[in-house]
């Protein structure tokens, strides 16, 4: 849909949601009258099972209070009550701004954050922090941080298609936000890898925020172009490849990815945009010869970046060879992903219960490592069900896909489902040793502000698409 | 689209089945490999963090662990640690484990299987898991006294009930200090160690049940005795003859009695002066008479070659079967290829004071659960029958006029009588003496049965070793 079809939609699309609203609005009261007096159906729902999360975060910081303390500490337990009325804040305003929207995110994601800050929590235990030196603490904050950017995404961004307007300007704030760790000054190398930028006591990720941008960017970009990348193109053998023109697009990402594996070091980011991308281009062409090309692409450049980057050779070693005693040794070889995986096997099906593990042995147990500190603790009972709340996350957000009316929506839908798939995947899989290891944060789980901020904005806008998906056919059919 | 999507869809299925796949790979299929792993230091401090139960002597705790605020969570804590390191051992966090803290490890650290109930329980209750205790046999008096009685010498003492096997005292000097081991600092742990094994005392031996073993001289007299007059092929009145000097068939050695000259100035000498006055030569006579098939089978049923655990294993005695004369004359009187444990010098004195019935020697009194249900009780058990009643009464009369008048005189205890045999065991040319006494008391009634040894002795076994056998014996008699 062309962007100057946007406006008039998005004028109507909200009061002539349901036929109560059709009557026209005389006073901000009145309104908001008029709307309490609908039965929220969905919002209820999401209240009931957002009281549930709430209650399942309270317990676990409760748990790791007695586990690792042997006592009740009120302080922190009232602090996560702020959060958790914070939620039921956003809860509230959904209430009015986005009625229809999917019942079952903000729960989800209430609960993998909140039990994020309890495993972050009981790290700082351990490590005797407290006060603002305290990851758990930041934490807290900048969940609060995040829970209010999510809100005021949802409540500024009322139409999902006034994005796909800023598509190159999402284009240039994507590739901004990608280069800005190489800058130097404000750009910092963390455990080998330049993915962060520091202003005064001030640290971010921006590469986090950079995925929110292009899947804006693809979304826009690829409903457009998407007839020329998918129509035209010569058949080779069974399948039809595109023409040489055609493949600036994918080229230039390509060369994106490289640039971020070679000169910010770090796997798995460049696997993150790219395979984000390709699923994007797969699912607005239907054409599977641009995965195939971008696959060999990718793993061409992984390999020879491989044979010439000594870092990507080494996570490649501590994969395939992980418990051999020189690798094992090495500087920066698999100690940390050995302890990693020792700690997951030390919980074993039930875990030790909250607080009585030993997660803080291993390397980053807070941040790239939390799934195993997790795993040790809740057992693969408890990864089990972090898996499954990732996978409803998830397929919620294809379900806006699936359902969307606009090709826009759905193509944005899935494009931030799947990244945080994907980056889900990239983290668990290099922890479990499914692929090599790379420097990904785990989305709502793991410590860090960027990382929290961007994931809580993919789920306003995925909450945003929702309320759209099932608001349109409304439209159409009145 | 949608085609496209629900490809998207189970390709994402995928990956997480790969996740569900890899997590439950690691922590069911490959979780006990992984706890088992030298480098998982999580199973280390599991091991640690349970509270080991304490060995108690006389309910009184040798080795206790005692609550700290390190990831350890609990020190382990000897409390008169040189008396005791030889039979509580060491417990390190990167050396390993000795004595009983080793051999009883998984009881102490509660994984022994009789305790998986205790475990389970504990699980369910919330309780702290913790480990059993283990009660040892040692009378701490007669440890004390043996200890002090062995002085700065380099030695061992084994006292042990006759009747029930039970090790009374066990005291190896020179003796460590196992508190610097148990520290839960690993580079201390590691030097500590090495100084001790550096040490050319060779303090970390346990000397009553390993080592290098002895050789038994004269105490080896009674395994040789027991054979004559058991076998009935000989009583104490039979005869030998009675040179000053021997010189060995086929070979250029000359053996001498202990003190010289010859044994009594009779020209022939019974097996019974021989023994009072521990003479050389009648028993190499004796022994190239009787075989050295015969001795080695009476050597046996004493526990030569066999291997004990009490708990500690014990490292076993041996006793060579020669073919050539002149070395089973040697070995008849404790010399050439005989090696022993104190222990097991004991253990033959304990079943000639036990009417010929040999008790396996044990340090374990009881076994107890954290809430004090037995899980093992004391175990007494018969080892074997090595000689009849009527042998058993002839030597310990033999051994008794050894002590009266003969020998062993710094044995004498007024009023008790008490059975012995000392011994004097060369090293070689130009190395010093191994110096014995072995011995049981009271010799109607016996209720210990005790052998020294002392290393690089000048004299002979009745002067050092009798006086510490004969203070340990009235530790135990209360004199």
């Amino acid at each position: 849909m062309p962007p100057s079809n946007s406006a008039p939609t998005e004028k109507i699309g909200r009061p002539a949601g349901r036929p109560i609203e059709a009557a026209p609005r005389n006073t901000f009261t009145d309104t908001i009258r008029l709307r309490l007096r609908v039965p929220a159906k969905l919002r209820n729902l999401e209240l009931v099972l957002l009281l549930f999360a709430c209650a399942i975060v309270g317990s676990s910081i409760a748990l790791v209070q007695l586990g690792a303390l042997g006592k009740l500490d009120g302080s922190v337990l009232v602090i996560g009550t702020l959060l958790g009325v914070l939620a039921i804040g956003m809860h509230v305003a959904m209430r009015f701004v986005a009625v229809e929207a999917d019942p079952f995110i903000l729960p989800v994601i209430t609960v993998l954050n909140g039990l994020g800050i309890a495993e972050i929590y009981r790290l700082d235990i351990s490590r005797h922090l407290t006060g603002w030196n305290a990851a758990g603490v930041r934490q807290i904050a900048w969940t609060a941080m995040a829970m209010l950017m999510a809100l005021a995404v949802i409540l500024l961004i009322r139409n999902h298609r006034v994005l796909q307007r800023y598509r190159y300007v999402a284009m240039f704030v994507g590739i901004v936000l990608l280069l800005l760790p190489m800058l130097p000054v404000i750009g910092q190398t963390v455990n080998g890898a330049r993915l962060w930028i520091h202003i005064g006591s001030f640290n971010f990720q921006p590469g986090e925020l950079a995925k929110i941008a292009l899947a804006i960017f693809f979304a826009g970009y690829l409903v457009t172009a998407r007839d020329s990348l998918s129509l035209v193109g010569r058949k080779v053998l069974w399948m039809r490849f595109p023409r040489a023109r055609d493949l600036g697009p994918i080229l230039i990402i390509w060369v994106a990815a490289m640039a971020v594996l070679i000169f910010q070091r770090d796997l798995g980011t460049a696997l993150l945009y790219f395979g984000l991308f390709l699923v994007m281009i797969y699912v607005a062409t239907g054409r599977a010869s641009w995965v195939i090309l971008g696959l060999g692409l990718f793993v061409g450049g992984a390999i020879i970046a491989g044979r010439v980057l000594g870092y990507v050779a080494g996570r490649f070693n501590s994969w395939l060879d992980a418990f051999s005693p020189t690798i094992y040794n090495e500087q920066g070889g698999s100690y940390q992903l050995v302890q990693g995986i020792f700690g997951l096997a030390h919980g074993g099906l039930i875990g030790t219960g909250w607080g009585l593990g030993r997660p803080g042995i291993t390397p980053l147990a807070e941040s790239d490592f939390i799934i195993s500190s997790l795993g040790e603790e809740i057992g693969l009972a408890g990864l089990f069900a972090i898996l499954a709340l990732y996978l409803l996350f998830i397929s919620r957000g294809f379900r806006i896909a699936f359902a969307g009316q606009d090709d826009f929506g759905r193509l944005l839908g899935v494009g931030l489902s799947f990244v945080i798939a994907l980056q889900v995947f990239i983290v668990l899989g290099g922890v479990t040793r499914v692929i090599p290891l790379t420097g990904l944060t785990t989305p709502f789980l793991a410590a860090g502000g960027s990382s929290l901020v961007a994931n809580w904005i993919i789920a306003a806008l995925l909450l945003r698409l929702s309320d759209s998906v099932r608001n349109q056919p409304r439209l159409v059919v009145e | 689209m949608n085609k496209e999507l629900k490809r998207v869809s189970i390709a994402v299925l995928l990956m997480f089945v790969a996740l569900f796949t890899s997590s439950t790979v690691i922590t069911v299929f490959q979780v006990d490999n992984l706890n088992a792993d030298s480098r998982n230091v999580r199973t280390l401090y599991d091991s640690y963090s349970a509270e080991r139960g304490p060995i108690l002597v006389n309910g009184q705790a040798v080795a206790e662990s005692k609550a700290v605020n390190d990831p350890y969570k609990f020190q382990r804590v000897y409390s008169n640690p040189l008396l005791y390191s030889a039979v509580t051992g060491y417990f390190t966090l990167n050396q390993g484990t000795t004595g009983v803290e080793g051999s009883l490890n998984s009881y102490l650290s509660g994984t022994a299987n009789d305790q998986f109930f205790t475990k389970i329980s504990s699980i369910l209750t919330g309780q702290n898991p913790k480990g059993a205790s283990v009660s040892l046999t040692i009378n701490p008096k007669v440890q004390q006294a043996a200890f002090d009685a062995l002085g700065n010498n380099s030695g061992a003492v084994v006292a042990m009930d006759p009747k029930t096997g039970a090790i009374l005292a066990m005291v190896s000097k020179p003796s460590y200090d196992p508190n610097p081991l148990a520290s839960h600092n690993t580079t201390d742990v590691i030097a500590t160690y090495k100084k001790l094994l550096a040490d050319p005392t060779r303090p970390l031996l346990n000397r009553t049940i390993g080592g290098d073993l002895y050789h038994p001289g004269s105490v080896f007299k009674l395994v040789v005795a027991s054979a004559a007059i058991d076998s009935g092929r000989y009583t104490p009145d039979s005869q030998f003859p009675n040179p000053p000097t021997y010189q060995l068939p086929l070979s250029n050695t000359v053996i001498t009695n202990a003190e010289g000259g010859t044994c009594g100035g009779t020209p022939t000498v019974t097996i019974a002066t021989a023994l009072r006055l521990s003479c050389n030569i009648p028993f190499a006579q004796l022994g190239a008479a009787l075989g050295a098939d015969t001795i080695s089978k009476y050597a046996k049923a004493y526990g030569y070659g066999d291997k004990f655990s009490v708990p500690m294993s014990v490292t076993p005695s041996t006793y060579p079967i020669n073919t050539d004369v002149a070395k089973l004359m040697l070995s008849s009187f404790g010399q050439d290829e005989d090696r022993v444990t104190p222990l097991q010098i004991a253990m033959t004195t304990a079943a000639i004071a036990n009417k010929g019935t040999l008790m396996s020697p044990t340090l374990i009194k009881e076994i107890d659960a954290p809430d004090l249900t037995v899980i093992q009780p004391f175990q007494e058990k018969a080892y074997g029958q090595p000689i009849t009643a009527q042998t058993s009464a002839t030597l310990t009369q033999l051994m008794v006029s050894n002590v009266s008048n003969g020998a062993a005189s710094n044995a004498r205890i007024a009023g008790v009588d008490v059975a012995g045999k000392t011994g004097t065991a060369q090293n070689g040319a130009g190395k010093s003496n191994t110096l014995w006494f072995t011995g049981f008391a009271p010799a109607n009634d016996p209720q210990v049965a005790v052998a020294v040894v002392v290393e690089n002795g000048t004299s002979f076994g009745n002067a050092v070793a009798a006086p510490i056998a004969k203070t340990v014996i009235e530790a135990v008699l209360n004199k």
